[in-house]
């Protein structure tokens, strides 16, 4: 009976602090979020394709590199890798500019949270599109390659019109899941004062004192964004395998 | 290039392994079970049970650990109930426990669809075939499904106990001095973060490359029957001919 008052208290006291400004607040939080797992997605689609392009290729050393790249940042806790990113960005933007006599040889420059967060999470994002990539490109068939060749195409209009729209159908449910495991790591961005949802979260939490509400708001909203994206992925694969539906 | 700073960071991360690997084993134990009742209670056909582990797989799948964590550690305490039981509050104050009982649930979650999907994949033709030699549920689950199923969940299990790894660093953002906690501690003492996380990153790495070469050769070992066969050592010698 205890526990039904203590609930029907936390109900009560959620719509008045929701509506007084801490929702509009929440609602920012996850427009930040999306840009971060966008533009973290971007980056990890150059990286991840770069990548898996290393890893595929003839060559050692490149291979050698892309091994490498793959195995630290999926191997790597996310929270060392976006620390390193943003106090190891702070430690060189500071020394380079301590040196250069912009700033005094006290003053710190911290490096841009956004950013910091942004090129980490973007990083690790790259190491598993790069093997998404990299699945997706040995999919492909070999013939079709040994045709493109036979018929004299040059490596780019190989790649740009045999290998690259493969590549893009293949890669599409494989995508899905690290657009699922970005928003994920995005959360931890939080660490670095960026004001996304579960910053916002833990701002409202602290300074209203009603954490079990605020960090369930939050966890409710994660969950909107990652089933919401669930659909949208599956109606981009529908889209992009339009030709190769199989018959009936 | 400063070596000693470089091996004291080395060797004031590694004091914190136990603790890591303390939060790693529980996690990953205590994960292991509720993973067990979540995949039988799913498995068991009660149309509820299917329902209530879809519902835990959403939410624990769907949203970051560290919400989870926030949500266990400041979350619950809020409820007088909570607060005042002999037995909840012990556990739920203590950020350790929290942690232990965040990464349960969490990986609980992902492993229990992993046991699913290789319970499903269990080749029907040798359930049938157990059937048809009149061995009884038990035995049949005991001596034929369990064994190729288990067999079918280690490449999966193992990512997902590499994942739990990472995860242990998250311990830190609620107070733990676990490895990455004392490496964000010396890092805030020295401010020379790219030195100290580099030394952490360096362990944590070297964890994760020995988990997946333990499952790898588990996996090696538990997959005789699979490998092809050996080199046979003397080339069978034609016949020679006679005429």
């Amino acid at each position: 009976m205890e526990f039904l008052n203590d609930l029907k208290d936390q109900v009560s006291t959620a719509y008045e602090l929701l509506a007084a400004g801490w929702g509009v607040q929440l609602l920012w939080g996850i427009g930040w979020t999306l840009a971060v797992t966008v533009v973290s997605m971007l980056i990890g689609a150059v990286l991840g394709s770069l990548v898996a392009a290393a890893k595929l290729s003839h060559r050692g050393g490149l291979r050698f590199i892309g091994e490498s790249y793959t195995t630290v940042f999926r191997g790597e806790p996310e929270l060392l890798i976006i620390y390193l990113f943003y106090y190891g960005g702070t430690q060189v933007l500071t020394s380079v500019a301590r040196s250069s006599g912009s700033i005094g040889s006290t003053d710190i420059l911290n490096m841009p949270s956004f950013l910091g967060g942004v090129l980490a999470v973007g990083i690790i994002s790259g190491a598993y599109q790069a093997e998404v990539f990299r699945g997706s490109f040995l999919a492909i068939h070999r013939g079709e390659l040994e045709a493109a060749r036979a018929y004299g195409m040059s490596a780019w209009l190989r790649f740009r019109l045999v290998i690259m729209p493969q590549v893009l159908r293949l890669a599409v449910p494989g995508l899905g899941n690290v657009w699922q495991l970005t928003i994920k790591d995005s959360a931890l961005i939080s660490v670095t004062g960026v004001a996304e949802l579960m910053l916002t979260a833990n701002k409202a939490a602290r300074s209203t004192h009603h954490s079990l509400l605020f960090y369930t708001v939050a966890g409710i909203l994660y969950l909107v964004m990652t089933s919401i994206s669930t659909p949208i992925f599956e109606k981009a694969e529908r889209y992009t395998s339009r030709s190769f539906t199989r018959p009936k | 290039m400063d070596f000693d700073f470089y091996l004291s960071t080395i060797w004031s991360v590694l004091k914190a392994l136990p603790l890591t690997l303390e939060i790693w084993f529980f996690g990953i134990a205590f994960g292991l079970i509720i993973a067990t009742g979540l995949t039988w209670l799913r498995a068991s056909g009660y149309k509820s049970g299917e329902y209530f582990t879809r519902a835990y797989v959403f939410v624990f799948r769907g949203s970051p650990l560290l919400v989870q964590l926030y949500l266990i550690y400041f979350g619950l305490s809020q409820f007088d109930f909570v607060r005042h039981s002999p037995i909840l509050w012990p556990i739920l104050r203590d950020p350790m426990y929290c942690t232990i009982v965040a990464m349960a649930l969490n990986t609980a979650a992902y492993e229990s669809e992993i046991f699913r999907g290789a319970l499903r994949a269990v080749p029907v033709g040798q359930i049938e075939a157990a059937k048809a030699f009149g061995m009884s549920a038990f035995t049949r689950f005991r001596l034929v499904t369990l064994p190729i199923a288990l067999r079918l969940a280690l490449p999966a299990y193992s990512t997902e106990i590499i994942l739990m790894t990472k995860a242990t660093a998250l311990a830190s953002v609620v107070t733990i001095m676990e490895m990455m906690g004392t490496a964000q501690k010396i890092q805030h003492d020295t401010f020379r973060p790219i030195e100290v996380l580099t030394c952490a990153g360096v362990i944590y790495l070297l964890l994760n490359l020995s988990i997946a070469r333990l499952f790898a050769w588990v996996e090696y070992r538990l997959s005789p029957h699979l490998r092809p066969p050996p080199e046979q050592s003397q080339q069978i010698k034609p016949v020679p001919e006679v005429l």
